[in-house]
């Protein structure tokens, strides 16, 4: 039985121009300990599918249907009172640019002591002494001194530390990290990663990585999900997506990551076109317009969300035996791919 | 900080000066009459005239006068003496200084009351009809001038003159320490009138304010953590949203400070506003200098305040 398991998940918004369907039935599941990366374009509905999780998605305008089973229970229909139990105890978040996501006014102690003692009857020293354990606990040195920092006094990868302190605090089942690092310099970017994953050693928590950098997920993801137009196009254990992809999206995205061990005569391969309007999403396979490959069939009707393998889920109207010879071949002109 | 300070100082009385060298060109160059012939009153002989002149140092060019008045103000705070009347203008504004700050800080409260509660209400439901309601009303509040607003209301509520007879009229202003409840009772229609306008003004910039704040990702931050609604508005949500607020109304009480003109007038309220209005209608350039400056320096002195404030509310704000 998985620790969350995301059933059939719609979410949409009523605005001015339109309904936008930014989750479109989605299915994933995660199990304890387990890292899950969520990988696609801006617009992809990843980080709205993972703010729904915790409820952060029910603006008036927005209409959730489907199921998210957490510890037995169902987080879509759960009032908004009792989610705010598991949200940040339980159910932590970290997001894109820890600047931003920090405010500006209260000392970053201060925000973590607070986090602590929303969800724990615990005195104001015994909160302080718990964050500036969790401040050290990611790597912040004097931890007592940054206690008492603003958050505009600190670099950005304090600030993301910071947030996991925040987040991991109260040793939550699940972290949610929102493109933990796309705000942050390269070389902090890695730090930050692995702080993560240490973190989900030592602790058991489970992760679920939202990025747009396959390069990021193949560090540490065991299971991805390459996410489009508000749909899941492909799911499988890490191994399997970068060694044997299936579907044309997912090469897309492979061949447009640059690689220094490529040869440099090499050019990189974007993905044509760009997303689609969530408000009016393409006919058939919504992938189509941008598919070099796309069968007739892609253009009138939407393909499932099917097994090919064992564990390995891809949404496609090309035969399997199609996708492994266009793979091969794709390999073989872009030897970067192997 | 103390150099900030003393730096700020130092460019609060630059401006002073040019604010009241500003008025005595202006009033130089634009006389609206001859304030000797106002002085001698009917029927003066021309030498009666020109004698008054001669003691009021008219006969000299501006420039003198100017600089005869700048050393009474630097020596010994000394703003000289009415033409109209010969009364010394510093007394007669500190006379009249409790009842300009008793309609200033009564006006700021209420508004302030008003104001915030109708901004955060239609922050939290934006689009809804209590929100157009308020929004619309606010509208009106802000288009209606003070002399309008203040007149209508001796219209409908004043005693005496109104259509019901709640309030005490024009006119009817005591001190506090004369009869405290008199003093409260004449200044209700006064404070609501200086206060629609203000707190319509304020309850559209919080509504703005904190609808903007509330798209922040720090406000999905706290509701990440687990805060309740009420206490991501509260402590995140109005904590950024009302800082700029807290400014703005630091420069609007030392803007009222200095005279509420408009609205001392239509009630009648012996303030430095009223004075101000006087002196104007009597070319009494000495009143009209001396309220002036002192407009100016509350301006300026609020100006200073708030933003020495500034820096204990927003930690990102250092001055050096």
């Amino acid at each position: 039985m998985a620790l969350l398991e995301i059933d059939d998940l719609h979410v949409s918004f009523k605005t001015v121009d339109g309904i936008v369907r930014a989750v479109d039935g989605v299915s994933l599941s995660l199990d304890g300990g387990r890292t899950l990366g969520i990988v696609g374009e801006s617009g992809s509905g990843k980080s709205v599918t993972a703010q729904t999780i915790i409820g952060l998605t029910r603006f008036p305008n927005a209409t959730i249907t489907g199921q998210i089973r957490f510890d037995g229970r169902d987080l879509v229909s759960m009032p908004t009172d009792d989610l705010r139990g598991i949200r940040g105890a339980r159910i932590a978040m970290i997001f894109q640019d820890p600047l931003s996501s920090l405010h500006p006014f209260y000392r970053v102690g201060s925000q973590i002591v607070e986090a602590i003692r929303t969800h724990e009857d615990v005195s104001r020293g015994t909160a302080r002494r718990r964050t500036i354990e969790a401040l050290r606990s990611v790597g912040i040195p004097s931890p007592e001194e940054r206690f008492s920092s603003f958050p505009h006094e600190m670099s950005g990868g304090m600030r993301q530390r910071v947030m996991i302190a925040m987040a991991l605090a109260l040793r939550p089942d699940i972290l949610i990290a929102d493109e933990p690092t796309t705000a942050l310099d390269v070389t902090v970017q890695a730090q930050v990663l692995e702080l993560i994953q240490a973190l989900r050693d030592d602790f058991g928590t489970a992760v679920i990585l939202i990025t747009h950098d396959l390069g990021v997920v193949s560090q540490m993801a065991d299971d991805v999900a390459v996410m489009y137009a508000g749909r899941v196009l492909e799911y499988a254990p890490r191994e399997e997506l970068f060694a044997a992809p299936e579907h044309p999206y997912t090469w897309g995205l492979l061949q447009s990551i640059p690689r220094l061990d490529a040869p440099r005569t090499e050019r990189l391969s974007p993905i044509a076109g760009s997303p689609p309007s969530l408000i009016r999403v393409p006919q058939g396979c919504t992938f189509h317009p941008r598919c070099p490959y796309a069968p007739p069939p892609a253009f009138e009707v939407e393909p499932e969300l099917k097994e090919s393998s064992p564990g390995h889920l891809v949404r496609c109207h090309l035969p399997v035996e199609e996708r492994k010879r266009l793979w091969q071949s794709l390999q073989h002109e872009h030897p970067a791919l192997r | 900080m103390g150099a900030y300070i003393v730096r700020r100082v130092l460019w609060a009385i630059l401006l002073l000066l040019v604010v009241s060298f500003l008025t005595f060109v202006i009033f130089d160059v634009l006389p609206s009459a001859d304030p000797a012939v106002l002085r001698a009153g009917r029927n003066a002989t021309p030498s009666l005239i020109h004698q008054i002149r001669i003691n009021l140092g008219l006969n000299k060019p501006f420039y003198v006068q100017y600089w005869n008045y700048l050393k009474g103000v630097a020596l010994h705070f000394d703003l000289g003496y009415s033409y109209y009347n010969t009364e010394s203008v510093r007394s007669e504004i500190f006379s009249r200084l409790p009842a300009t700050i008793s309609l200033a800080v009564g006006g700021f409260v209420v508004w302030m009351l008003l104001g915030l509660p109708v901004g955060i209400v239609s922050a939290i439901r934006p689009r809804t009809i209590l929100d157009r309601v308020m929004m619309g009303g606010s509208l009106v509040a802000i288009s209606a001038p003070v002399y309008f607003v203040g007149l209508v209301a001796l219209f409908v509520f004043a005693k005496g003159s109104g259509l019901v007879n709640w309030f005490s009229g024009a006119g009817s202003y005591v001190p506090v320490t004369q009869n405290p409840g008199q003093w409260f009772g004449s200044l209700i229609l006064p404070w609501f009138t200086l206060a629609a306008s203000f707190a319509a003004f304020y309850a559209r910039m919080t509504r703005g304010n904190l609808i903007e704040t509330m798209g922040e990702d720090y406000i999905r931050t706290a509701r990440a953590k687990g805060l309740r609604e009420s206490k991501v508005i509260a402590k995140h949500g109005l904590r950024a949203a009302l800082t700029p607020i807290v400014t703005m109304a630091g420069m609007d009480i030392g803007l009222l400070l200095g005279g509420a003109i408009l609205t001392e007038t239509v009630f009648n309220i012996p303030g430095v506003g009223r004075y101000a209005y006087d002196a104007i209608t009597n070319s009494d350039l000495p009143a009209i200098q001396g309220t002036v400056l002192f407009g100016a320096f509350f301006i300026v002195f609020a100006n200073l305040v708030v933003d020495v404030l500034y820096a204990f509310l927003d930690p990102r704000v250092t001055y050096a």
